[in-house]
């Protein structure tokens, strides 16, 4: 075990060999660019789109071989594979939202429609070309689940530079972009291009999509625009903050799993680096103070404990804990138990009375209440 | 404003016909708002209000008829327009916060792509401080009370600084105090030389707060001074349930 942590320290650092270097730093491109569009994906609701994208990359991706092969072109040069498999993704993608508009369906069903047809025509036409004389299918199917020990230093350059790309035109279009995620009535009626900037946005999550093809793989590339976004969710109230986070969460999610992968794990470096996406979620879930579960869980046990030792004391009987709490004393009321009835007290003539003043957020009887809930109460009782 | 302008309607609509999902929501509605005062549209739910507007400012496809707003159809004139949709279509969970919302109505003016300067965060600022809410101006809007929510949104349509403001039932679910603060900016606005329209849902304030009420149910019922509009025999038409006329009403 100590040599495995070794290594990957070694290849954290970059000693690893030149090969792993760079399958480190174009990931950490590709990372980035996922977490950046992936938090403008997340607040637009858009993020199962991408499934539909990469799905939908593998019959465009055939297609382009055989037609290469055909004209007699190297039929697995990496250009022609991609454009074949923008193609074809962005038509899976179109495809759904016609099916959205135009049908009574909701989006989660037209991109299941779109995702599972396109995938099958993509995996039948992938058996019939490998039954063809014409040499193999050139490792098509390592689009599949990606093979990023292949990528070579040129390819991950491509990479660094679409992703910087990307993030450039994502920070151009930042206002425009965060004005339609939130309020897209408002932004229509006073005359911002709705829908291209949704499809600006779009063909940038179309875009990561076919540059993670070959070192995630179509079926896990959707997870780099995903889960980099909604662990920064976690941790910020503010979409700059989102924003940055999860662009540092993609990056460094994938460049730790492209270190594991070519350290321990044999597994495809897509499946690391999504895994260790995963982690940096469930990491977020977990701790994140605001919103995170366990703190979640742990300031409902304490209001729901809060509340009803409160009534009780109100009612002059004892709670389980009062005592350990310090809120009841020798069969009385402390000070601080006292303190906590009287803000309960507070709490049923707010909510009788001045119930629109209060914010949603407020934790009903414990939370102290806001100055102007407590002179509107004042004010009616006068 | 010219003269031309200022007596001109900064509302109006001809035969207006708008279908949503196949079902007609709005039947041939003429309706022509006056250029002074504070107007008033009202009308039970269901009734096509929210419609109206959204169709004059091209959010609703319009099967006939057309509507001008300060005189021009609504592309000429959009920067000029404020408008302030119902509360539940908002995203409260959205992280923006009070001051984010309110330097929303300067985007227009800043373009596309520079920066808000310090300038346009002190007229975000300013706006909101108008509304009462500069001590807010950091919190994330769902952090807020309803009353205060409502005027996050009004600070913006201030931003704007447009001459038309749109709103859909600015007063609903809030605290006396920020209906109080909003009829007062309101007010101020209209002094201004402003046209203030608004979606209002509660007929026993109509009277007190607009000098114009349009009744609306799927069709126009009335449109005029509180005194004329809401007479009792339009009141029976445009709430009576057992009408004879079809009601385009919600499920």
């Amino acid at each position: 075990m100590i040599g495995a942590g070794d290594g990957l320290l070694e290849a954290l650092t970059f000693r690893a060999g030149y090969n792993t270097g760079v399958v480190m730093a174009g990931s950490a491109a590709l990372g980035a660019a996922g977490g950046g569009v992936g938090a403008f994906l997340l607040l637009r609701a858009r993020a199962m789109a991408a499934d539909a994208v990469g799905h939908a990359t593998l019959p465009g991706i055939v297609l382009a071989f055989i037609a290469a092969g055909a004209l007699g072109a190297e039929g697995r040069a990496l250009p022609v594979l991609l454009a074949g498999a923008a193609l074809t993704g962005i038509l899976g993608m179109a495809a759904a939202e016609a099916l959205t508009r135009r049908t009574r369906l909701a989006p989660d069903a037209a991109i299941a429609i779109a995702l599972s047809v396109f995938y099958a025509v993509g995996i039948v036409l992938l058996s019939w070309v490998q039954t063809l004389p014409a040499g193999s299918q050139g490792g098509l199917e390592s689009f599949i689940l990606g093979q990023a020990a292949a990528l070579s230093a040129a390819e991950a350059l491509g990479l660094a530079v679409a992703a910087l790309l990307a993030l450039g035109l994502l920070l151009a279009l930042f206002r425009p972009l965060g004005l339609l995620c939130f309020d897209e009535h408002h932004a229509r009626a006073r005359g911002w291009p709705v829908a291209g900037l949704d499809a600006a946005l779009l063909g940038l999550g179309a875009l990561v999509t076919v540059l993670g093809l070959q070192s995630v793989g179509l079926v896990l590339v959707v997870a780099l625009l995903i889960l980099p976004a909604v662990a920064a969710r976690f941790w910020s109230e503010r979409l700059a903050g989102i924003f940055w986070l999860s662009v540092g969460f993609g990056a460094g999610g994938a460049f730790l799993g492209a270190a594991a992968s070519s350290v321990w794990l044999r597994a495809p470096t897509g499946a690391s680096i999504v895994l260790a996406l995963g982690l940096v979620f469930a990491a977020s879930l977990l701790a994140a103070p605001r919103r995170g579960i366990v703190a979640e869980a742990v300031r409902r046990a304490r209001a729901g404990w809060q509340v009803r030792a409160a009534r009780a004391l109100q009612a002059g009987r004892g709670y389980p804990g009062a005592g350990l709490f310090g809120w009841r004393r020798s069969g009385r009321p402390t000070a601080r138990g006292a303190a906590a009835v009287a803000r309960l007290e507070l709490w049923d003539r707010c909510l009788a009375e001045v119930p629109e003043a209060l914010p949603a957020e407020l934790a009903w009887g414990i939370d102290p209440l806001p100055a102007e809930a407590l002179a509107l109460l004042g004010e009616r009782v006068r | 404003m010219t003269a031309d302008t200022q007596s001109a309607s900064p509302f109006e609509a001809n035969g207006l016909t708008v279908a949503l999902g196949g079902r007609p929501v709005l039947w041939n509605v003429d309706v022509r708002l006056p250029a002074r005062g504070m107007s008033a549209v009202v009308g039970p739910n269901g009734a096509g209000k929210s419609t109206l507007f959204k169709a004059a400012l091209g959010l609703a496809p319009v099967l006939t008829g057309q509507v001008r707003l300060l005189g021009e159809p609504v592309a000429r004139v959009r920067r000029r327009i404020a408008y302030m949709p119902q509360r539940s279509s908002v995203d409260w969970d959205f992280p923006v916060s009070a001051r984010d919302v309110a330097a929303m109505g300067l985007y227009g003016r800043v373009g596309w792509f520079r920066r808000l300067t310090k300038r346009h965060l002190e007229a975000a600022d300013a706006a909101l401080e108008r509304v009462g809410l500069a001590d807010f101006r950091n919190r994330q809007i769902g952090r807020l009370s309803g009353g205060q929510q409502q005027r996050v949104f009004l600070a913006r349509a201030l931003a704007q600084e447009a001459e038309l403001l749109l709103l859909d039932e600015p007063f609903s679910g809030i605290d006396t105090a920020s209906e109080a603060a909003i009829l007062d900016v309101l007010a101020g606005l209209e002094g201004e030389g402003r046209h203030i329209v608004c979606i209002h849902h509660d007929l026993r304030t109509v009277a007190a707060y607009f000098d114009h009420v349009t009744v609306l149910n799927a069709v126009a019922i009335a449109s005029g001074p509180p005194a004329e509009a809401l007479g009792e025999e339009t009141l029976r038409r445009a709430y009576d349930a057992s009408g004879l006329r079809p009601r385009a009403l919600a499920a």
